[in-house]
C-alpha cells in the first residue's frame, strides 16, 4: 500500500513541534521531517498509546463493557499523531465517528475517553455520546460525528468563526474517503475555498467505506482531484509515515494560518480492523492476504524501524514505552470500570441550555 | 405603539439584535446585496457590512453546517432559508447536529443559533413550495420552534430566539409578510413557550398558531355576529408548547377545535389533542375536532388549491359541529 506515495526522508533538524498537543509554538517551518529524538519518542509514545488503548477497547467490547457502534482506528495512527503534533492547543479539531485515536493524540484524557466508551458519568461527554461522540472543550476537540460527511460543513463553519473573530487558529477536519461522494463534502469545500477559510480537510483514505472498496464507490479514485474542482490546494501523501504526515501538515497549517486558505489532503492509509466491532478484519470484502500485506506497513513499525536503525532507540526502550502505553490504557480501563453510570436525572439535562440572557 | 408590517417587525428585530451583540450575524441566500428574497434583511448589509450580513451560494446543507460550526465557537448565527421548503436539504445539520450537539457533548457545546425563513403555503406555488413544517421540527428534542402569527409576536419572538442559547427554528408565515399590526415600542420581547389568548369567548376554544391565527380571528368575528363567542389560543411557540394555557381555555369552554396549516397525520394538532385528552378529559362536552390541510400535496389550480387549504369556512363548520349546532 501507498508505496507509490511520496516519502520524505527523516532529517534531523531542530524541534519545531511536540506531539501530544504540547506545542504552543508548534507552527512549523517548511522542513518538518526535521525532528529531535525526543520528538520522535513522543510521536512513538502517542501512536503506541492509541494502539494499546484501542486493543483494550476491543477487549472491553467483547466483554460487553462497551456497546453500540465502536470503530477502531488501529493502523491509521500516524495520521492522528502526525497531524496533532503540528497544531496548537488553541486550534480546533473535528472528526467523524472513528475518533478515539484522534482524541488521544489531541491530548484528551485517556480516562475520560475510556469512561465515555463505558458509558460512565466521568466520560468526556458525560456518558451521553459514546464511541462516536467524543467531545472535549478543554482541547478544542469538537466531536466525534456520526453522519458521514455531516461534520465537514461544520468544519467550514469553525473556519468561518475563526475568520469572523479575526483569529489565527486553524480547524482540522478528518473524514474517510467515502465521504468525498456525499454532498456535504462538496458544499463545504466550495464554501471554504470561496470564503478563504482556515481549514485543513483531511481525507483518511483507508480504501473502504465500511465494506465497499473505493473502486466500487468512486468514479475517479483520484480523490484529490476534487480539490482542483474547488480551486483548492491539495496533496496526496503516505499516511503510514508520521514524518510525511507532519511535513504535509506543516504546509497546510501554514497556508491556513498565514494565508487563510484551506487545503485538501489525502492521506493514504489502511485500517487493520473491521469497519466496526461487528465485522471481521478480512474475509468479506477484502482478503486476508491484502490485510497482511498492508499490515507490513504498520505505522508504528515504520517509525520504530527508523528510530531503531538510527540507533536512537533500543528494544529495551521500545518495551518501556510500550509498557507505559499499556499502563495508561489499563489505568483508563480501571478508572472507567470504577466510575459510576450517569445518574438517571442526567437523562433530562443538556437537552436545552439555560438561557440567562 | 406603531403599526408595522410583519416584515418590518422582523427587520427591526434583526437590526436591534445585530446592534446589541456583535456575535450575531445573518447568513443565507440573497440576504445581503439583494436585500433578502422577501426583503426581511433590507438595509442590513449597508449598516453591518459583509462579514455580518453574508450572502451564500445555493447550498443549504453547507451554510446550515457553517452556522453550526460558528455556533460551536460561541458566535450567534442566524441562518436564513429562502423558504423552509429548501431546508429539507439542510435538515441533517438542523436535526442531527444543532439539536443534539449539547446533549451528545455532555453539555459542552451550546448552539445559540436561529434557523429562520418563510413557512407554509403562499398562492399557487404548488406541491414543492407550499408546506408547513412545524410538526417536523417540533418532534425533535433540543430544538425550539416559533410560529408567530402577528407582527408583534414576530418581533418579540425573533428577539428572544436570537438571545436564546439553543437552536431555534423560526417559521415565518410566507403570506404574513405584508400583514400589519401594532408592535410595542422599545425592546419588545415575547418569551418562547408562552401562548396568548388572542380572543376571549365562552363557547369553544380554537387552538392555533402561525398564519392560521388570522383565520381564527376572522372566524371569531364572523361567529360573534351569530352570538357565538370563541377563545382563540395562539400557541405562538409549538415547542415548547404551552399546555397550561390550552387547558385553561378548554376547561372554560368545554369544546375545542384545533386549526393548523399542515397535514393531519402527526400534525401539530395531533399533539394538542393529546394534551387536551390528558388534561381536560372530564371537561369535554364533545370530541375535539381538527382542521388542517387536506391529505394531498398542494395542487396548483386555484380551485383545487382552495379546496386543499384549511380556511374560515372549514373552521366554522368544525366549531358548529363540536357545539352540536349542525
Amino acid at each position: 500500500m501507498s508505496t507509490d506515495a511520496k516519502r520524505a526522508p527523516a532529517q534531523k533538524r531542530s524541534d519545531k513541534g511536540i506531539p501530544g498537543n504540547n506545542g504552543a509554538d508548534a507552527t512549523p517551518q517548511n522542513d518538518l521531517a526535521g525532528t529531535t529524538p525526543e520528538v520522535r519518542r513522543e510521536l512513538l509514545r502517542s501512536m503506541l498509546l492509541q494502539r494499546r488503548f484501542e486493543e483494550r477497547c476491543a477487549e472491553a467490547y467483547a466483554l460487553g463493557k462497551i456497546g453500540g457502534f465502536c470503530h477502531l482506528y488501529i493502523g491509521q495512527e500516524a495520521i492522528s499523531t502526525g497531524v496533532m503534533s503540528m497544531i496548537r492547543p488553541d486550534d480546533y479539531v473535528i472528526t467523524a465517528y472513528r475518533d478515539h485515536g484522534q482524541a488521544l493524540a489531541r491530548g484528551v484524557s485517556p480516562r475520560a475517553v475510556m469512561a465515555e466508551l463505558f458509558g460512565r458519568e466521568t466520560g468526556c461527554s458525560g456518558g451521553k455520546g459514546g464511541s462516536m461522540h467524543i467531545f472535549d472543550a478543554k482541547t478544542n476537540f469538537l466531536g466525534g460525528h456520526g453522519i458521514v460527511g455531516g461534520h465537514v460543513p461544520i468544519a467550514a463553519g469553525v473556519g468561518f468563526g475563526i475568520k469572523y473573530r479575526r483569529g489565527n487558529q486553524v480547524c482540522v477536519c478528518f473524514f474517510g474517503e467515502a465521504a468525498v461522494n456525499i454532498g456535504a463534502f462538496h458544499e463545504a469545500l466550495n464554501l471554504a475555498s470561496l470564503w478563504e477559510l482556515p481549514v485543513v480537510f483531511i481525507i483518511e483514505n483507508n480504501r473502504y467505506g465500511m465494506g465497499t472498496a473505493i473502486s466500487r464507490s468512486t468514479a475517479n479514485e483520484d480523490v484529490l482531484i476534487r480539490a482542483k474542482g474547488y480551486r483548492m490546494e491539495g496533496e496526496s501523501v503516505d499516511g503510514q509515515d508520521v514524518f510525511v504526515v507532519r511535513e504535509c501538515m506543516a504546509r497546510a497549517v501554514e497556508r491556513a494560518r498565514k494565508e487563510k486558505r484551506p487545503t485538501l489532503i489525502e492521506m493514504k492509509t489502511y485500517r487493520f480492523m473491521g469497519h466496526s466491532m461487528s465485522d471481521a478484519a478480512s474475509g468479506t470484502y477484502r482478503t486476508k492476504d491484502e490485510l497482511e500485506e498492508n499490515m507490513k506497513r504498520d505505522p508504528i513499525l515504520v517509525l520504530h524501524n527508523k528510530m531503531f536503525e538510527s540507533g536512537e532507540l533500543t528494544e529495551g526502550e521500545m518495551h518501556k514505552i510500550d509498557d507505559e502505553a499499556k499502563a495508561i490504557a489499563q489505568d483508563a480501563w480501571d478508572f472507567a470500570d470504577a466510575s459510576p453510570e450517569p445518574p438517571l436525572e442526567k437523562l433530562y439535562t443538556d437537552v436545552y441550555a439555560d438561557t440567562s440572557s | 405603539m406603531a403599526v408595522v408590517t410583519y416584515r418590518d417587525a422582523l427587520t427591526q428585530a434583526l437590526r436591534e439584535e445585530l446592534q446589541r451583540d456583535d456575535r450575531v450575524f445573518l447568513m443565507g441566500e440573497e440576504v445581503a446585496q439583494y436585500n433578502g428574497a422577501y426583503k426581511v434583511s433590507k438595509g442590513l448589509l449597508d449598516e453591518f457590512g459583509p462579514m455580518r450580513i453574508v450572502d451564500t451560494p445555493i447550498t443549504e446543507l453547507g451554510f446550515a453546517g457553517v452556522g453550526v460550526g460558528a455556533a460551536m465557537l460561541g458566535l450567534r448565527p442566524i441562518v436564513e432559508f429562502m423558504t423552509w421548503n429548501f431546508a429539507l436539504l439542510a435538515i441533517d445539520e438542523v436535526v442531527n447536529a444543532a439539536a443534539k450537539m449539547l446533549y451528545m457533548s455532555g453539555g459542552q457545546y451550546k448552539m445559540p443559533m436561529v434557523f429562520r425563513g418563510p413557512n407554509g403555503s403562499a398562492l399557487q406555488l404548488s406541491a414543492q413550495h407550499s408546506q408547513a413544517w412545524e410538526s417536523w421540527y417540533a418532534h425533535i428534542p433540543g430544538l425550539k420552534v416559533c410560529t408567530p402569527g402577528t407582527p408583534a409576536d414576530a418581533k418579540g419572538l425573533l428577539k428572544s430566539a436570537i438571545r436564546d442559547d439553543n437552536p431555534v427554528v423560526f417559521l415565518e408565515g410566507e403570506m404574513l409578510y405584508n400583514t400589519k399590526g401594532e408592535v410595542p415600542d422599545g425592546d419588545h420581547i415575547v418569551p418562547i413557550g408562552v401562548a396568548e389568548l388572542k380572543r376571549e369567548g365562552d363557547h369553544c376554544s380554537v387552538i392555533t398558531h402561525g398564519k392560521m391565527v388570522l383565520v381564527a380571528m376572522k372566524v371569531a368575528d364572523d361567529l360573534a355576529k351569530e352570538g357565538i363567542n370563541i377563545d382563540v389560543v395562539d400557541l405562538r411557540t409549538v415547542r415548547p408548547i404551552d399546555v397550561e394555557t390550552i387547558a385553561r381555555s378548554v376547561q372554560k369552554t368545554n369544546r375545542a377545535v384545533v386549526l393548523e396549516e399542515g397535514w393531519e397525520i402527526c400534525g401539530m394538532g395531533s399533539q394538542v389533542v393529546d394534551f387536551i385528552q390528558r388534561e381536560c378529559f372530564d371537561d369535554l362536552d364533545a370530541p375535539v375536532l381538527r382542521v388542517h390541510q387536506e391529505d394531498v400535496p398542494m395542487p396548483y389550480a386555484k380551485n383545487l388549491e382552495r379546496a386543499a387549504k384549511p380556511d374560515a369556512g372549514k373552521a366554522i363548520a368544525a366549531i358548529r359541529k363540536v357545539m352540536y349546532l349542525d
